[in-house]
């Protein structure tokens, strides 16, 4: 218990352009032990952790590890340290091979050349220990699926000897196998006296894996404790800073919709394997499963996307669209908010009424021509529709917080008035606050008469949010759930295709 | 002030600078300052005019994120076959050609999705080939028509008639860009294509436009220049297309796409105009010429400010 | 071997082209497969493949080097000066050759870490000095280089024993097996061999190709990133020197030829291009674009023994570029997931 601390912060501040990001954060995880990161995003949690590992400088306050003051000009200099951090976004080369990868910045040298079969050998090692021997090192990264190459991430941290090893939303593509795998090789890291400071969203992975708990909020450090002194929903509310209450909006009777939507049989590529679903008028109709089960390709699919689609698809007299331009503009009417909203939904450094009016150009215009009266009118509705909070919308977009940025994302969609709303995990990585705006917006346009395709990877969201649920396992409908039988049981029992009820 | 107006200052104050500088030489070597007669000015102008409309074109390529490095060899292309058709029907066909040019540029880049840079390069390969395959070294028919003639070297109101010209194709791109959703789409193609595809952009056809607008600007020039030299010949348009990607460069546009104003590249191109012509009355040799050339383009690239030229 | 050829589909492709070409070339040839006429082919290919191979370095990282050609001939029109004089003074002379284009690279090198500019359009400017320095050197083509160094350099290995009375000028039994090698093709093949291939196995090498992968992922690793930049167009510079010192040997002048630089640069990019690297960085490799680079003049080899009317020559090489890049764009049309087109 009163092990000294290996890493300590002490005073740590770090602004971005202007904008507080970490406010004089004192912190410290003890030798040995599992430490999990909570906070809302704009926490400071990423900060937090690029400051440890090297990536950023922070602007005043001390670091010590072992007692000693330490400042990291560089991510190597950390890990030259014993610091080790796996980030969030991977950071792996996908045209080298994965013996190249796991030996990255210090390979194993002969004569001052790498030495390719020592390298060779030392990541058929490393990928043993966290059982990935059904990886070849030859292969290049890009190759490899998601999963795969978030275990060759764990094995390249692994081969740096960490003392201090940090888990940035380590396991979100992980298999349960995998999963269960790296909490073995957790256990065995602790055992061997390694700390290491786990940040997820995965309220039963803390649970099932850390010892303490920290919660920032807001740049601050909030509170640490130790596992068990707090509940969940003490968490939640330090996290938020406030109680939680009704944090899905209620959901309408079930009643009988007219189908805006039918498909059947859809196929495509291996992703999707037959799957049939209808979507009614103003309905939410959740999609739920296992990362990549065909979740993402079957949103694709509806928005004109992807090629060679097979299977019948009735939309208001008319299939499939063949682009997102026949998808926006046929009838109905559909739109997408995308997975990623810094490549795919915004275009970063353009300025927010730029990327407001990117969907619904013919709204602004006049044959081609942009009407500044309207254009103008139309990005004031855009923020006044989803609240967004902007200084100016001539600032750009990335100066918005994450939440504020998906906002943008579906006011710009808003703006083409879509009778279909695809929804690509549209939470993902956005603070509690924007989420309960975003699922009271969804009902209100469900109530609208629009209907709404909801990708989610958090089950509670689907069970707070959808009227309906289907949940995907290998590019296959497995299970359809319908209100009170929407449980975190039944989703979970279903995701993993393991038959609890009939 | 906005980050996007500094490189349009500097620019700006670069100008003058040089025109400073100019007439500062020519009044301690010949007593006059030539550079501050407006007649001297507008003859600069009229030369830089061929200049000034192949940047304009190219400008709405680079907005998308691309290069067209076949604006020589369509510069020359058109120059010829509008002297070689001669006539009425010089001037449509000269554009009519850059118009097929472009198509295919924008068909490669956008189809076929070909880096720009490499099937322009090609394009520029095979125009360059045809034209000297076509007319065999020596041209049967190469004097520009009067109508050519008169556009490149007519004054009207005192001003020559290439003003005039240039003057069109800026207001007309200048429309495009701030004006116009095709406009809006270059800065969102050119700043995350993946993003202007998912929000339902006609990235396709946009990027060939872009394309097609370089391609007919480079066969205006084209007709242009075969007027002022009164007529067309191998190479005439080599000169054109690193000056060019300077001036836009120059005026602010990011080289890699999404941003840049039009009026920067208009200031960009009256930077290299002057400095070219303060240049030819120092009377110094193309060695100094192209190292002092280089160096501005460094210098000022510099000033503009590290970090500056990023994307997200 | 076939993982080999599914990881480096372009650099086959490119291999198979090559030996097609080579070999019905050799067979059309009226004294095809004689040591004369490698010869005069090596000769006319050294230079492009040096430039090739300096292009590829930065090309691999997501750059672009509009200068190798003007480089080139910059370290040419050095080279004119200096080639000449006791074998000390020559060798000197070589050496200063090479750390000109390579103080070059440095230089750019510099402008694009520290000033942070655009490779691209800083290299389109530095080319431009190159040039300018080139011509204060030599206005008029001229110079004066070793004969017998140039000989020897541009001829068979049997040539260069003769020249310099080695190896029993050249009869001696151990030489006898290379005797008929062209001498630039050893150069070209020892420069491969002893800097570049040393070179990718290095952390450095590996950096420029994770630069070119994933930048951002590069930096997260605790990769050099500035200093594999800074190699990259140093080892550019290094290239295109030795392409410059070659061209002076070949021609036995220093000629500032601004057209020809250009041609140099853009061709250069064409036979990075063939080689089968792409221009999105990450793939590929120097010898890649070496040999791409001996496709492109293979082309023109061509056109003399077919006699095709040397007119036509720029138009079909152009055509056989387009066609080239453009037969890869078929995988664009059975492109399943259309996200998959906009990286």
């Amino acid at each position: 218990m009163t092990a000294a601390p290996i890493i300590e912060l002490n005073g740590i501040s770090k602004s971005y352009a202007g904008i507080r990001a970490l406010d004089s954060v004192d912190f410290a995880a003890k030798r040995g032990s599992v430490h999990a990161i909570l906070g809302e995003n704009g926490a400071g949690k990423s900060t937090l952790i690029k400051i440890i590992s090297g990536v950023v400088a922070p602007d005043a306050g001390e670091m010590r590890l072992n007692g000693q003051p330490v400042r990291f000009q560089n991510p190597s200099a950390a890990t030259a340290q014993g610091v080790v951090c796996m980030f969030q976004e991977l950071s792996l080369i996908p045209d080298l091979s994965v013996a190249d990868n796991i030996s990255i910045a210090a390979p194993p040298l002969r004569m001052g050349l790498i030495d390719r079969h020592a390298q060779l050998q030392r990541a058929e090692d490393l990928l043993a220990r966290v059982r990935c021997e059904d990886v070849d090192p030859r292969m290049l990264v890009r190759d490899l699926s998601l999963s795969r190459r978030q275990m060759v991430e764990i094995a390249k941290a692994l081969g740096r000897n960490p003392q201090v090893l940090i888990l940035d939303e380590a396991t979100s593509a992980l298999t349960a196998q995998d999963v269960q795998t790296v909490y073995d090789l957790l256990g065995k890291l602790t055992a061997e006296s390694v700390t290491t400071l786990f940040i997820s969203h995965r309220m039963h992975e803390v649970e099932a894996l850390c010892d303490r708990l920290s919660v920032f909020r807001n740049g601050r450090h909030i509170e640490t404790f130790a596992k068990g002194e707090r509940s969940d929903a003490e968490i939640v509310r330090l996290m938020i800073g406030r109680d939680v209450t009704a944090k899905y909006p209620p959901k309408p009777a079930a009643q009988a919709r007219p189908s805006v939507l039918t498909a059947e049989g859809l196929e495509w590529e291996g992703a999707l394997k037959g799957v049939s679903l209808t979507l009614g008028k103003g309905e939410i109709l959740g999609v739920g499963g296992l990362d990549g089960q065909g979740q993402k390709e079957l949103l694709l699919a509806f928005f004109g996307v992807l090629k060679g689609v097979k299977g019948r698809v009735e939309m208001g007299g008319r299939g499939l669209p063949s682009s997102p331009i026949t998808a926006k503009t046929g009838q109905p009417r559909i739109a997408l908010i995308p997975e990623d909203r810094k490549t795919e939904g915004l275009m970063l450094p353009m300025s927010i009424a730029d990327n407001l009016v990117t969907a619904a150009f013919d709204r602004i215009t006049r044959s081609g021509v942009i009407d500044p009266v309207r254009l103008e009118a139309a990005v004031q509705d855009g923020i006044a529709r989803l609240q967004i909070k902007v200084g100016s919308p001539q600032d750009a977009v990335r100066t918005l917080s994450g939440g504020n940025q998906q906002k943008v994302v579906i006011a710009k969609w808003l703006m083409t008035e879509p009778d279909i709303i695809l929804m690509n995990d549209p939470t993902r990585g956005i603070d509690v606050g924007t989420k309960q705006e975003i699922f009271r917006m969804m009902r209100d346009l469900a109530d609208g008469g629009k209907s709404i395709l909801f990708y989610s990877s958090d089950y509670a969201e689907l069970i707070g949010c959808a009227d309906r649920v289907i949940v995907l396992y290998d590019g296959k409908v497995v299970r359809e759930l319908t209100g009170e039988a929407i449980t975190e049981e039944a989703l979970v029992g279903a995701s993993l295709n393991i038959g609890t009820a009939a | 002030m906005k980050a996007e107006d500094k490189p349009l200052i500097i620019a700006a104050g670069f100008t003058l600078v040089i025109l400073l500088i100019g007439t500062g030489y020519t009044l301690s070597t010949q007593g006059t300052a030539p550079l501050l007669q407006p007649t001297y000015l507008l003859q600069q102008l009229q030369i830089g005019s061929f200049l000034g409309i192949c940047a304009a074109g190219l400008m709405l390529v680079i907005l998308t994120g691309h290069i067209d490095l076949s604006i020589p060899a369509t510069l020359t292309g058109a120059a010829m076959i509008g002297t070689a058709i001669g006539g009425p029907w010089a001037i449509p066909a000269a554009l009519a050609f850059g118009l097929v040019v472009g198509l295919i540029n924008g068909a490669g880049t956008a189809v076929l999705r070909v880096p720009s840079m490499i099937f322009t390069l090609g394009m520029d390969t095979v125009l360059r080939g045809v034209t000297v395959a076509q007319t065999g070294g020596f041209a049967p028919q190469d004097q520009a028509t009067p109508l050519m003639l008169a556009l490149a070297k007519d004054r009207f109101l005192g001003i020559p008639l290439a003003l005039y010209v240039w003057a069109a194709v800026s207001i007309v791109i200048a429309f495009l860009l701030a004006r116009t959703a095709f406009g809006r789409s270059l800065y969102a193609i050119g700043t995350r294509e993946r993003a202007a595809y998912l929000s339902g952009i006609r990235t396709r056809p946009v990027i060939i436009g872009a394309f097609v607008a370089s391609s007919l600007c480079a066969a205006l020039a084209g007709v242009l220049l075969a007027g002022y030299s009164a007529k067309a010949y191998q190479g005439m348009g080599n000169a054109y297309l690193l000056p060019a990607i300077a001036a836009v460069v120059l005026g602010g546009t990011n080289v890699l796409g999404g941003s840049g104003r039009y009026i920067g590249t208009l200031i960009g191109v009256i930077l290299i105009v002057l400095l070219n012509s303060v240049l030819s009355i120092m009377q110094m040799p193309e060695a100094l010429r192209q190292i002092i050339y280089g160096v501005v383009i460094v210098v000022m690239l510099l000033i503009y400010g590290r970090g500056a030229r990023e994307t997200g | 071997m076939g993982r080999w050829v599914a990881q480096n589909r372009g650099f086959a492709g490119a291999l198979v082209l090559f030996a097609t070409l080579l070999l019905i070339y050799n067979l059309l040839h009226p004294r095809g497969f004689s040591s004369a006429v490698l010869v005069q082919n090596a000769n006319e290919s050294v230079a492009i493949a040096f430039v090739a191979m300096a292009q590829t370095v930065p090309v691999l990282m997501r750059g672009l080097d509009l200068s190798v050609g003007a480089v080139m001939t910059l370290s040419a029109c050095v080279a004119s000066y200096l080639l000449t004089g006791s074998g000390l003074e020559i060798s000197f002379g070589i050496l200063a050759v090479l750390a000109t284009g390579t103080a070059f690279g440095l230089m750019n090198g510099l402008i694009v870490v520290y000033g942070r500019l655009q490779p691209i359009i800083a290299t389109l400017a530095t080319g431009a000095i190159a040039i300018g320095l080139a011509l204060l050197l030599r206005p008029q083509p001229g110079g004066d280089v070793d004969g017998d160094l140039s000989w020897a350099l541009t001829n068979t290995v049997w040539d260069f024993a003769d020249t310099y009375s080695i190896a029993d000028g050249g009869e001696a039994w151990w030489i006898r097996p290379f005797a008929d090698i062209p001498v630039p093709l050893i150069l070209l093949v020892g420069v491969a061999i002893l800097v570049w291939l040393p070179f990718k196995r290095t952390v450095t090498g590996r950096t420029i190709y994770a630069i070119g992968s994933a930048e951002g992922a590069a930096y997260v690793s605790g990769l050099p990133i500035n200093r594999a930049k800074l190699a990259a167009f140093t080892l550019a510079g290094f290239f295109s020197a030795c392409a410059g010192l070659y061209l002076a040997l070949q021609t036995s002048t220093g000629n500032a030829d601004t057209v020809q630089a250009g041609a140099y640069t853009l061709n250069s990019i064409a036979a990075v291009v063939l080689g089968g690297t792409a221009l999105a960085g990450g793939i590929g490799g120097a010898i890649a674009s070496v040999v791409g680079a001996l496709i492109l003049r293979l082309i023109s080899f061509y056109f003399r023994i077919l006699d095709i009317e040397p007119l036509l020559q720029p138009l079909i090489e152009g055509l056989v570029l387009l066609l080239a890049v453009s037969a890869g764009a078929w995988r664009t049309f059975s492109v399943k997931n259309r996200l998959e087109l906009f990286r």
